[in-house]
């Protein structure tokens, strides 16, 4: 009995008024903005002018910049591994693998690229065994001490076409051919720059005359490229019977090289997919719970009543 | 009478004052999510760096290929990686926000707190610095050797200083092993450090969006801010785990997937986004001692807030000094844009000219808020 005395005299202290009164915190902004004075509306606007106008500056100063430069910025192409959940076109990275081998390992190595990174990904297990097998190690010491040659396994990188940096550069009139791995990853514009590159050969401006040895290419830093236009039409023989046009060429050695920057590209990317629905689960039962906890006190009311 | 044992126990008593029976100011805000994310930034970068350094190899041989051996070759490597790299980046930009807080809700006034924070921002900065080294891309080599050389303009022992940082006559294999050494010990003297930064504020108790005292308003801490703190947790894990999975690399400078090469020197060196507004102002003084000292005492000028004379509450009740805060934010974001772009006009004086205003922000702040007062006063 003296507890519910308690209680009822309690609320009625705590009642401020008769008559239901929901006390909750407004965040809308369009009442946000409705409740400002006229004073402050105009500094809000002239503040967002200000703003919107700094950034505009920015960007045209930025753009303008960079149109003085001397080479070209590559555009963005539509890849089909674009989309925030979208894969490889696998199909496409064995052909473009297939580019690689025939025409750009004569001088780029690869050689941080292992056989073992094509299982599944580009061949099957056995069919990668097999590519592997078409290499020859050279292994060793065997029980005589004595080095020896056999065929390339899984675990094998791929082979470099020279023995060292200095017999690279000595092929190339002293042009070292970077190693193709990380290239993607190493090259602003990433595979949208490789394929402009390899597509984009050309004769150079009026007035501009090429040194020996040296190629025009307007997607290059200074237009002046050591390698010369390798890719052409039907340069290669493709096994699955696709056109091979050179942009049909350029395109699938690009996104190859792409897989070999970010061999793990599917697998985070499925991931991704996987956390985003754990988190949103993760979220929503937390902040339920926590509106939970915090509901008596957002929604108290504290109610100063003077003494008469 | 019965205790219980959280209470009673000498090291739970303990974890029971700072995250238990805390009493706290109930109106915070999620402005002071930041710092409990600070902690979850600083156990994640350790718990990802530990694994790192399982498989990383501090020689500058194979440096840059025992980091491509851990993203190819470990087992979720990768992703530990990409976590460390772009933890780094959160644990900034969390930061940044936390200080942004204090500077506009004058949390400064708590001197100790406040100071130790900026001894915490300082060695946060030095331990980035020196794991952004550690990979041995082209980025890492030149940006140590540009922000090393910074040194050698010190009149008289700049030199000296220098080679001794490096350990040897350029940036090296030693510097490499120093580096990394640094880099694996900081990060506990960081969680020292904040031990104590919560000590000195759990003696005061947390400043509040209101600015006044809310001791006759206290709430304790669990359950009601340990779950809105679980509730930024998810939120920055969701935001970095995705970041991580969708675009790892985006904040990577593509010239540090090149081993570090000391014959060539990149087109545009820059440091990573984090440091760009202090790299902005470096440069944009154009005598090489100005521009460091300019630069440390961008830094160091955080120290002065406490002791600002006049101020008694946060920008919430001084209108000037809010629309300056708030210019002072916009501008430190440009001067992050001004330090990404080449050396070129109109660059140069668009950085002199923000680098001017974030020096003057520290002395225009408390004269705004001097005379804001000055004009509510009705006694003056």
């Amino acid at each position: 009995m003296a507890a519910l005395i308690g209680r009822a005299t309690g609320q009625a202290l705590l009642r401020a008024q008769n008559g239901l009164f929901v006390q909750q915190a407004n965040l809308s902004f369009k009442e946000t903005i409705a409740r400002l004075s006229r004073g402050k509306k105009i500094a809000a606007g002239v503040l967002g002018t200000v703003t919107a106008g700094a950034i505009g500056l920015g960007v045209a100063l930025q753009a303008s910049v960079l149109a003085s430069e001397l080479e070209l910025h590559p555009p963005a192409y539509p890849w089909t591994h674009n989309g925030a959940f979208s894969s490889f076109d696998h199909a496409s990275l064995r052909r473009g693998y297939q580019v690689y081998k025939e025409v750009c390992a004569a001088c780029h190595s690869m050689k941080y690229m292992a056989y073992r990174e094509l299982v599944n990904t580009i061949f099957t297990e056995d069919e990668a065994k097999k590519e592997a097998e078409q290499i020859t190690v050279i292994d060793g010491p065997d029980d005589e001490g004595k080095m020896f040659e056999r065929p390339g396994k899984l675990s094998d990188y791929f082979p470099s076409p020279y023995a060292n940096d200095e017999a690279a550069k000595a092929a190339n009139n002293g042009a070292y051919p970077p190693d193709l791995t990380y290239i993607v990853s190493a090259r602003h514009g990433g595979e949208d720059y490789i394929f402009s590159l390899l597509t984009s050969y050309c004769d150079p401006p009026a007035g501009i005359e090429m040194r020996e040895g040296l190629y025009f290419n307007p997607y290059f830093n200074g237009g002046a490229i050591a390698m010369a236009q390798s890719i052409f039409n039907e340069v290669v023989t493709y096994d699955d019977g696709t056109n091979p046009s050179a942009s049909q060429l350029a395109k699938d050695v690009s996104a190859f090289l792409k897989f070999a920057s970010e061999p793990e590209h599917d697998e985070r990317k499925r991931m991704a997919m996987k956390a985003i629905l754990g988190f949103s689960v993760l979220f929503v039962t937390v902040y339920y719970y926590k509106r939970h906890k915090w509901a008596s006190l957002k929604s108290r009311k504290i109610v100063f009543r003077p003494k008469k | 009478m019965f205790k219980p044992i959280r209470k009673s126990n000498p090291v739970l008593k303990i974890l029971n004052t700072a995250l238990v029976d805390l009493p706290a100011p109930v109106n915070l805000s999620t402005w002071w999510n930041f710092g409990s994310l600070l902690g979850l930034c600083l156990v994640l970068q350790i718990a990802t760096g530990l694994f790192l350094s399982m498989h990383y190899a501090s020689n500058m041989e194979i440096a840059f290929s025992s980091v491509i051996h851990i993203t190819r070759d470990v087992n979720f490597g990768w992703l530990i990686r990409a976590l460390h790299a772009n933890g780094a980046s959160a644990f900034f930009l969390c930061m940044y926000l936390h200080m942004g807080r204090g500077l506009y809700y004058s949390s400064f006034k708590l001197k100790e707190t406040w100071n130790i924070g900026v001894i915490l921002f300082i060695l946060t900065m030095a331990t980035a610095f020196v794991g952004y080294v550690l990979p041995w891309g082209q980025m890492s080599f030149w940006g140590a050797t540009v922000i090393t050389n910074l040194f050698s303009a010190i009149p008289y022992i700049g030199q000296d200083l220098v080679q001794w940082l490096w350990g040897g006559f350029s940036v090296s294999n030693a510097t490499l092993n120093r580096f990394f050494a640094f880099h694996f010990l900081l990060p506990f003297i960081l969680a020292a450090m904040s031990a104590i930064h919560l000590l000195f504020l759990h003696q005061t108790g947390s400043n509040n969006p209101l600015g006044l005292c809310s001791d006759s308003d206290k709430i304790p801490f669990h359950i009601y801010y340990s779950v809105k703190d679980i509730v930024g947790f998810i939120v920055l894990l969701m935001a970095l785990i995705l970041f991580c999975l969708l675009c790892p690399n985006l904040l990577i400078d593509p010239d540090n997937f090149l081993p570090a090469n000391p014959l060539v020197t990149p087109a545009h060196i820059k440091p990573e986004w984090y440091f760009l507004w202090a790299y902005a102002i470096l440069r944009s003084i154009p005598n090489k001692l100005g521009g460091v000292c300019a630069m440390f005492l961008a830094i160091l000028l955080m120290f002065t807030l406490p002791f600002t004379p006049q101020q008694r509450r946060g920008n919430q009740f001084y209108f000037p000094n809010q629309v300056l805060f708030w210019m002072f934010s916009v501008n430190f974001l440009l001067l992050t844009w001004i330090g990404g772009c080449p050396v070129e006009s109109p660059f140069i004086t668009l950085g002199s000219l923000f680098t001017a205003f974030y020096f003057m922000f520290f002395i225009l702040n408390p004269i705004l808020f001097y005379f804001w007062d000055l004009l509510l006063s009705p006694s003056k």
